[in-house]
């Protein structure tokens, strides 16, 4: 199981026209996450680390080269395949959360499982309790995202990206508009959900954030440059320093 | 995605902002209350005259000579309508009822009241046709008509007339110039007709009685005009026919040659005010769909704005696998269900308004199943039609771009 590939690419371009120009966003990437990885992807802006992201989430297709998520080939698929498959085997986390308003927390999560018709209503509500209680957030169900702060929507987000069960939880700068205290909170989340055997590529420019992961790939011109296993350092552990700290500061 | 959960999504969508889900639905409630009145007050003043014309018999048939002209010379008097002919008209398929018909303008006289009326000279089977009904006593028979008897029967008007109101004219006789006529019956009131004719200013005497004992010579065998009764309203114009093969027959009418006599039938006259309330109706209704227009358009706008204004929420429900038929779906059913709701309203609005301005005017209530059947197909069409577009601009967008829409 430990080496199994989740997600294989093979000299992967994507080129967009803007104008007369063509620009290369990603320029031949060559990329393997095996199962239970916690692969953070780096970059300054305009490394193509979006586009990758947009990529691997199946939201965008490659221009050549190929990308095979758990066995399927991505580039075969139609649009409405391509629907599918992000809605079976891959949960996103935004930075700006994206929760919809004035639903409760429970029904937001439920969301991805709507559109699964194979599932049933009490089978949706029973996966979408479980799902919160992986998120420590059971008491606050029925609360609807402007009750709650921004670390528990970004909780409650994440839900949502598990509750189907996804081969795959892809973040994009989902620490990006939280303060550090909630960021390593959310950071101690989801080391607890790659514990559990979860596969994760989380999007950031923040190196202090990826070190939390197991690997780090830096992209730069819409090419990789560097491609490590890292030593994973505990964000509870960073918490636990950071608000000794703080207490400190205050005294 | 499973049409429960569509229409779940749909309305959470919708209760999410129940103010402006409400605005929307305004136009399509006043759109469809207005269809909803004009057709049911259009309908309850088609029945308003329909009942009014069955009250004088729906089925009824009146004959009448008609004045020849030959050469532009008036060669006949009208006194085509004969005993013959009512014998004839007795043993047909069509026809239930026969009277002839004589009148004869008579001061009518009791002790010191005076009433100038009308005698009319019918056979007992005229109460069926005119569909009159006996408030007391009895309706002469064919043997008083046998025997030219000086019997009446009268109406209500000239017992208030004569004997004052609440007296019981019974055996009592009235003087007509020389001739007392004993009372035997008081026929039913009927109130006026729609033409303001007072139907209780009546006396029916037996028509032989009229013919022997007040007309001159010249009208002994003639009649003013038969009525009769066909065997179902359905039937009338089958009689209508019937009747004018058998007259044309008696009065050796050849073929090519104009008829000798008129007959109308009651079906006629009311598909002829039936399809003026009809015509009048239609327009109204048509006026009132301009406003059902109106508040689909108002739909349609909202739809749109609504669309732009959820853009992140199209572009999230994509990313978590909402393929397009769903988004697009989704917003068609959102302005389904606004439209039909506002339907609904609107009906219930519509049949209350349609209430009162028809007690206010005093026609009977009539609600149309049809108009409110039709109604909600409308509304159903309505918003799939104005729901369309917008619908398809969301299913239509990018997902990336409709993530990091601002």
């Amino acid at each position: 199981m430990e080496n199994q590939e989740v997600i294989q690419i093979r000299d992967l371009h994507r080129d967009f026209q803007v104008g007369s120009e063509t620009v290369h966003a990603l320029n031949g990437i060559n990329l393997k996450i095996f199962q239970g990885e916690f692969v953070s992807i780096m970059g300054t802006s305009g490394s193509g680390k979006s586009t990758l992201l947009n990529i691997l989430g199946c939201l965008d297709t490659p221009t050549s080269g190929e990308y095979i998520i758990h066995g399927t080939s991505v580039s075969t698929l139609n649009k409405n395949q391509l629907s599918e498959l992000r809605n079976r085997r891959i949960g996103f986390v935004f930075q700006n959360y994206n929760l919809l308003p004035r639903t409760s927390a429970l029904d937001n999560v439920q969301l991805p499982l709507m559109y699964n018709p194979d599932i049933s209503s009490k089978e949706r509500k029973e996966r979408a309790l479980h799902a919160l209680e992986a998120v420590k957030l059971a008491d606050r169900i029925h609360h609807q995202p402007n009750q709650l702060s921004g670390g528990q929507q970004q909780r409650v987000a994440i839900a949502r990206a598990i509750v189907n069960d996804p081969v795959i939880l892809l973040a994009d700068e989902a620490t990006g508009n939280l303060d550090t205290r909630t960021s390593y909170e959310i950071m101690t989340l989801f080391q607890e959900l790659h514990s559990k055997g979860k596969t994760i590529a989380f999007v950031t420019h923040e190196p202090d954030i990826a070190t939390f992961t197991t690997r780090t790939v830096k992209l730069r011109d819409g090419k990789i440059i560097l491609d490590e296993n890292i030593t994973q350092q505990s964000a509870a552990t960073a918490l636990a320093e950071y608000e000794k700290n703080m207490k400190h500061d205050q005294i | 995605m499973g049409i429960i959960n569509l229409i779940k999504i749909s309305i959470t969508a919708l209760l999410r902002n129940k103010g402006r889900a409400f605005l929307t639905m305004l136009g399509i409630i006043i759109g469809i209350a207005s269809v909803i009145v004009m057709v049911s007050l259009g309908q309850s003043s088609t029945q308003n005259v329909r009942s009014e014309l069955s009250s004088m018999g729906s089925n009824m048939i009146m004959i009448m000579p008609e004045r020849q002209m030959r050469g532009g010379v008036d060669v006949g008097s009208g006194n085509s309508l004969t005993q013959k002919d009512l014998k004839s008209l007795q043993n047909t398929k069509y026809v239930r009822y026969v009277s002839p018909s004589v009148s004869s303008q008579a001061q009518l006289v009791f002790g010191s009241k005076n009433h100038s009326g009308s005698l009319q000279g019918v056979s007992p089977d005229y109460l069926e046709i005119r569909k009159y009904g006996m408030a007391s006593g009895i309706m002469f028979t064919d043997e008083h008509v046998r025997s030219n008897a000086k019997v009446c029967v009268i109406g209500q008007t000239i017992v208030d007339e004569l004997f004052g109101s609440g007296a019981d004219p019974i055996g009592k006789s009235i003087r007509c110039g020389r001739v007392p006529l004993k009372v035997i019956g008081v026929l039913e009131s009927k109130g006026q007709n729609q033409m303001g004719q007072d139907q209780d200013d009546i006396v029916l005497v037996p028509y032989t009685t009229i013919q022997t004992r007040f007309a001159g010579n010249k009208n002994r065998n003639n009649f003013n005009m038969i009525f009769a009764s066909a065997t179902s309203e359905e039937e009338s114009e089958l009689a209508a026919t019937e009747i004018t093969y058998i007259l044309r027959n008696n009065h050796n009418i050849k073929e090519g040659d104009e008829d000798d006599f008129d007959i109308r039938t009651q079906q006629e006259l009311l598909s002829t005010i039936s399809s003026i309330t009809e015509v009048l109706t239609l327009l109204l209704s048509a006026i009132a769909s301009i406003s059902l227009i109106v508040g689909g358009i108002g739909i349609m706008n909202i739809m749109y704005v609504t669309v732009t204004e959820r853009t992140r929420e199209i572009g999230l429900r994509m990313a978590i696998g909402a393929k397009q038929r769903d988004v697009m779906l989704q917003f068609l059913s959102e302005s389904v269900i606004l439209s039909l709701i506002g339907g609904i309203i609107g009906i219930f609005f519509g049949l209350i308004i349609a209430y009162v301005a028809s007690k206010f005017m005093n026609l009977p209530y009539v609600v149309s199943q049809s108009a409110i059947g039709i109604s909600f197909l409308v509304c159903a069409a309505t918003g799939v039609f104005f729901g369309w577009y917008p619908a398809r601009k969301a299913a239509n967008m990018d997902p990336i771009s409709a993530l990091r829409y601002e």
